[in-house]
């Protein structure tokens, strides 16, 4: 949302440097579904809730079958080893815990790890889909984002405001400017990205960060993909 | 023995469903609806119709034209983002609209096909949207809502492969609510890309047993262009 394509591209690069060899994975709509291009080589498994397992890359132009889609409705291919299956086992797999880590889009995200990413009220009214699901069940919950809203507001927050998907569900929130971890005590800032400084972090955070003594600065986002 | 055949002709779908019926339709985001039967249903009159689907496709996609043409006074699904129109109803006040998270909907179809009165569901637990006053039980110390079963007067569903007795073979994720949807309606009428002799198919393949299935239609394939052709 209001970020370019080339950071919407270094945000989801970023977030595929978190997925392992061997992992299941499901990725939302947004700048979710930009993160398996920047995996490689490295053996994984993409879960979709459309009853897909071994989801693979975009199918060339007149390529697609209409029917093989992902979750956002947009033509795939499948990887060796993929599977199809209904929406029942689809969750299924989500339910019991089976998916090592889901990346999502969030509207806010609290101190705690709560997550909003469904409802503004008397605005958009969507429907929460799979949403609570993933937030709930997958291991490890990581959110891309715009660090704040089009009106400049921090979308990381003290308390959400907006009706929540899950509590205490974020593990990591990784957005234009930097990579924060939630901790059981708080939020913790990692990584900062060029040409912000830990204080454009902290003026545009609307929560404490307390700084990691790992901190990096990082050049990302000077062009070196 | 003789053979069962279940096939009928497209044009005597409309003769099952009478407005103010609830119907269920298999599919995701438009794969998997029924093409050739939404369209029977667009040229018949039915009306004030409560739809139970996994979403409200899109406007002119799937059972989002019968969202578009108002057809339907109720909705149960887990999301409308990809309809305006139907987000547009319901602010109106036009269109009813009870949202379940999507696997517990998916649950819900289910064990309406199974024969089960509902599942218990931890999804959505504490979170009041969700538990909107739903009935909670305890067990093994861990709190579940109780979610009903869903069943429907007609459900209508599509599939790749269907013989006379009614076996259903689906297509990749094309798939998706329809094997649940087949199990709970009264009647159930399956819209499939080829009819085969009973027979053809292998045991094995069958996703959705005949005898789910009472009718049959060959359907005339997809009729509207899906979201991402258009530049």
């Amino acid at each position: 949302m209001g970020l370019g394509k080339e950071i919407r591209n270094k945000i989801a690069k970023r977030a595929a440097e978190e997925i392992k060899p061997g992992m299941i994975v499901n990725l939302g709509i947004g700048i979710p579904t930009l993160v398996a291009d920047f995996v490689g080589d490295i053996p994984v498994m993409f879960h979709a809730e459309n009853g897909i397992l071994g989801t693979g890359p975009s199918p060339k132009a007149g390529e697609e079958n209409p029917l093989l889609c992902n979750a956002g409705g947009f033509p795939i291919t499948t990887v060796s080893g993929a599977s199809y299956f209904d929406s029942a086992m689809a969750f299924a797999l989500i339910r019991r815990g089976f998916l090592d880590m889901t990346i999502l889009g969030a509207l806010e995200v609290s101190e705690k790890g709560d997550l909003a990413n469904w409802i503004v009220p008397g605005k958009r009214v969507p429907g929460m889909g799979g949403a609570i699901e993933l937030a709930q069940k997958a291991k490890k919950v990581i959110i891309l984002m715009n660090h704040t809203d089009k009106f400049e507001k921090p979308k990381i927050v003290k308390q959400c405001s907006l009706p929540l998907t899950a509590k205490t569900c974020v593990d990591m929130i990784i957005t234009d400017m930097a990579v924060i971890n939630v901790k059981k005590d708080g939020l913790e800032l990692c990584e900062v990205f060029n040409p912000f400084t830990i204080e454009d972090v902290i003026c545009n955070t609307g929560a404490t960060l307390t700084i990691s003594e790992h901190l990096n600065l990082i050049s990302r986002f000077e062009g070196d993909i | 023995m003789g053979t069962m055949n279940k096939v009928i002709p497209l044009r005597e779908v409309t003769s099952y469903v009478s407005s103010g019926m609830t119907i269920m339709v298999g599919g995701f985001g438009g794969v998997g609806n029924p093409p050739s039967i939404i369209n029977e249903l667009m040229k018949s009159n039915v009306h004030q119709l409560t739809l139970i689907c996994n979403d409200a496709g899109f406007p002119q996609i799937g059972v989002g034209k019968l969202v578009t043409e108002k057809r339907i006074k109720k909705l149960i699904a887990s999301h409308i983002g990809s309809n305006p129109n139907a987000g547009k109803q319901m602010t109106d006040g036009d269109l009813e609209v009870i949202f379940s998270p999507q696997g517990t909907l998916a649950e819900r179809i289910r064990a309406g096909g199974v024969g089960l009165g509902g599942v218990l569901v931890d999804v959505g637990v504490a979170n009041p949207i969700v538990e909107n006053g739903k009935q909670k039980i305890v067990i093994n110390e861990k709190p579940f809502l109780v979610e009903p079963a869903l069943t429907a007067n007609v459900s209508f569903v599509y599939a790749k492969k269907g013989d006379r007795f009614g076996n259903l073979v689906y297509d990749t994720s094309a798939r998706n609510t329809n094997p649940l949807v087949a199990m709970a309606g009264d009647i159930t009428i399956a819209e499939v890309e080829k009819i085969v002799d009973t027979g053809e198919l292998h045991p094995e393949e069958i996703i959705t047993p005949g005898a789910f299935v009472d009718y049959i239609v060959q359907s005339e394939g997809v009729n509207w262009t899906w979201a991402w052709e258009k530049k």
